[in-house]
């Protein structure tokens, strides 16, 4: 599998992380290289082997479904980068 | 009372008891070594407020009481990772520049809680992503240790400041996090001991996500003892982190009784890798017999798909990272990018991770969505789990045989020189090979220093033990510990 810049640009896209188009054949060429090393575990029988889903086998502890927090406004907001009346402000997002 | 900055943690709990010195003598030796070791860009958060306020607390409670708690009154140092209420908590990581949590993370707390003195907050690689402490928005953390070529070396990353500043006895121990090797490689390369506990033996709650099925929290600490008190201070359940194991904490120092006899390590062929250093070889051999005259039965044993366990834990830790980092959006804390007229939100996202996240982030997040994508998910992401099941099968297999613990080097070299090794990402990766294999698998696996390499930098061994036995664990490493006699420390030059 080779990825070329066009797939660079659509990677970066889908992160939603801004890349300079002169950079993406740099960037590319790292995909492969990480890439080409993950390729080895295709040596790997994994006929019917489930993959991982769990570290340690345990079901997942649950609590009751109750109000344990709140009133909490002022510490949620206290590092936003932009908050209003209570809310996060964020550029316009419906035109 | 002089070099209080120097003791064990174990010496000072008892000094603390016996009333030779206080906390506060203990902080303020450490402050003072702290201030002069600038050079070594351990600490990239001073809190001596912070510390001096809990010493005098400590100092208060251990008045009151015989009784009180080990971890009563001994300085630490905190890594970046770990969100400490009111205090700069970033990852090491531009984007969350200026974030002070407004809560405290469970293992933090509970050191607090035990009377825990916190001197600061430690270098680290950004968002832990890293094996030499080389991507860090604070620069470059350093190593006490050097060689006779004076070059400037690398403690390890990602907890590269925890390594130094124990080294460098800028505080007694510090926390650290272990997501492929991220403790016990940099405590390999600064001759102390790290250890990362069973998968949810620490709660992760508060720390600071990079790949959640790997990450564990553990004590860096000068010997084992101390990592076994430290590590009791550390752990318990924890109702917030949901993979948090409910099982009893054990007394892991009682655990150490030095006797390993009839014990069985295995020693694993697989980790015998091409091109390995003679003196690895060496001091892997030399541990070897010495927990043979201890007592133990030495066995070779085969874990079949170690060879996969680095491909494998690159494909799952930047696809879980992707993940987990898809939060840092500019919207709700850390860093916004300034934005041009007419930028709307998508812009606002791509520019504010642009800017925040540096290069070896941005990698692994973009690797990490490329394997989660439409058409790729299960020739990658799928298929590295299974792998990753085949390596936890390989564990289970031996562990069923007989086996107690398994003995392998920590690193596949000793510290190398800053800036040696930026142009390859695999080349970087390749530190962790014999450290990868315990977070896929989910075992605890600690690094004791065994000896010196001919350059007189620190070399490690590590020990792998069951699931949930750190303490027959510790025991061993202690075995292991006494044995070698490491006793070097690195010349004060910073």
């Amino acid at each position: 599998m080779s990825i070329d810049t066009e797939t660079a640009a659509k990677v970066a896209k889908l992160a939603r992380i801004k890349v300079d188009p002169a950079e993406l054949p740099a960037l590319a060429e790292e995909f492969n290289t990480i890439l080409g090393f993950i390729e080895q575990l295709n040596e790997v029988d994994v006929t019917g082997i489930e993959p991982m889903t769990s570290v340690t086998p345990q079901r997942l502890k649950r609590r009751d479904d109750v109000v344990t927090d709140g009133d909490q406004q002022a510490a949620v907001l206290s590092n936003a980068p932009d908050a209003r009346e209570g809310f996060f402000a964020v550029p316009k997002v419906v035109e | 009372m002089s070099d209080l900055n120097k003791l064990t943690i174990a010496a000072a709990r008892d000094g603390l008891r016996k009333g030779d010195f206080t906390a506060t003598d203990l902080t303020e030796a450490c402050l003072s070594a702290i201030e002069v070791a600038g050079a070594l860009n351990a600490f990239v958060h001073h809190t001596p407020e912070v510390a001096r306020t809990q010493a005098a607390a400590a100092d208060e409670r251990l008045k009151g009481s015989e009784e009180a708690p080990a971890m009563c009154g001994i300085p630490l140092g905190i890594k970046d990772l770990f969100c400490t209420k009111g205090v700069p908590s970033q990852a090491a990581s531009a984007i969350l520049d200026g974030f002070r949590p407004e809560y405290e993370s469970t293992v933090s707390q509970n050191l607090f809680d035990a009377g825990a003195v916190m001197l600061g907050k430690l270098n680290m690689d950004e968002f832990a992503m890293g094996s030499s402490n080389e991507t860090s928005t604070y620069g470059n953390a350093v190593n006490p240790w050097k060689a006779d070529d004076g070059a400037q070396r690398t403690p390890g990353g990602s907890s590269g400041g925890s390594a130094a500043a124990v080294a460098a006895d800028l505080c007694l121990a510090a926390t650290g996090t272990d997501t492929g090797g991220s403790i016990r490689q940099p405590a390999a390369f600064t001759g102390i001991t790290g250890l990362k506990p069973t998968y949810g033996r620490c709660s992760r709650w508060g720390i600071v996500a990079f790949a959640s099925s790997l990450d564990q929290a553990g004590p860096m600490t000068r010997d084992v003892r101390d990592a076994a008190i430290m590590l009791g201070a550390m752990c318990g359940h924890d109702p917030k982190d949901s993979t948090s194991a409910d099982l009893p904490v054990p007394d892991f120092e009682a655990a150490l009784t030095g006797d390993i006899r009839g014990k069985t390590i295995g020693i694993p062929r697989e980790y015998r890798i091409d091109g390995m250093p003679d003196e690895i070889a060496k001091v892997w051999e030399d541990g070897t017999a010495m927990l043979k005259d201890a007592g133990a039965k030495i066995v070779d044993i085969s874990l079949p798909h170690t060879k996969y366990a680095l491909p494998a834990y690159y494909v799952i830790a930047p696809a879980e990272a992707s993940s987990n980092l898809a939060r840092y959006d500019g919207v709700r804390f850390g860093h916004r990018a300034k934005l041009a007229p007419g930028d709307g939100i998508t812009e606002m996202y791509e520019k504010t991770r642009a800017e925040g996240f540096g290069a070896e982030v941005k990698r692994r997040v973009m690797v990490g969505t490329y394997v989660l994508s439409a058409g790729f998910y299960d020739a990658y992401y799928n298929r590295a789990r299974k792998v990753r099941a085949l390596i936890k099968r390989d564990f289970e297999t031996v562990f069923t045989d007989g086996v107690d613990a398994i003995l392998t080097p920590a690193t596949p070299s000793a510290a190398f020189p800053l800036g040696m090794k930026h142009d390859d990402p695999v080349q970087m990766y390749l530190n962790d090979v014999f450290t990868v294999t315990v977070n896929l698998a989910g075992l605890p696996g600690i690094a004791v220093p065994t000896g010196l390499d001919g350059q007189g930098l620190p070399l490690g061994l590590q020990l792998i033990g069951r699931p949930w036995e750190e303490g027959d664990l510790l025991n061993t490493a202690w075995s292991l510990e006494r044995a070698a006699g490491f006793v070097a420390k690195p010349a004060k030059w910073w």
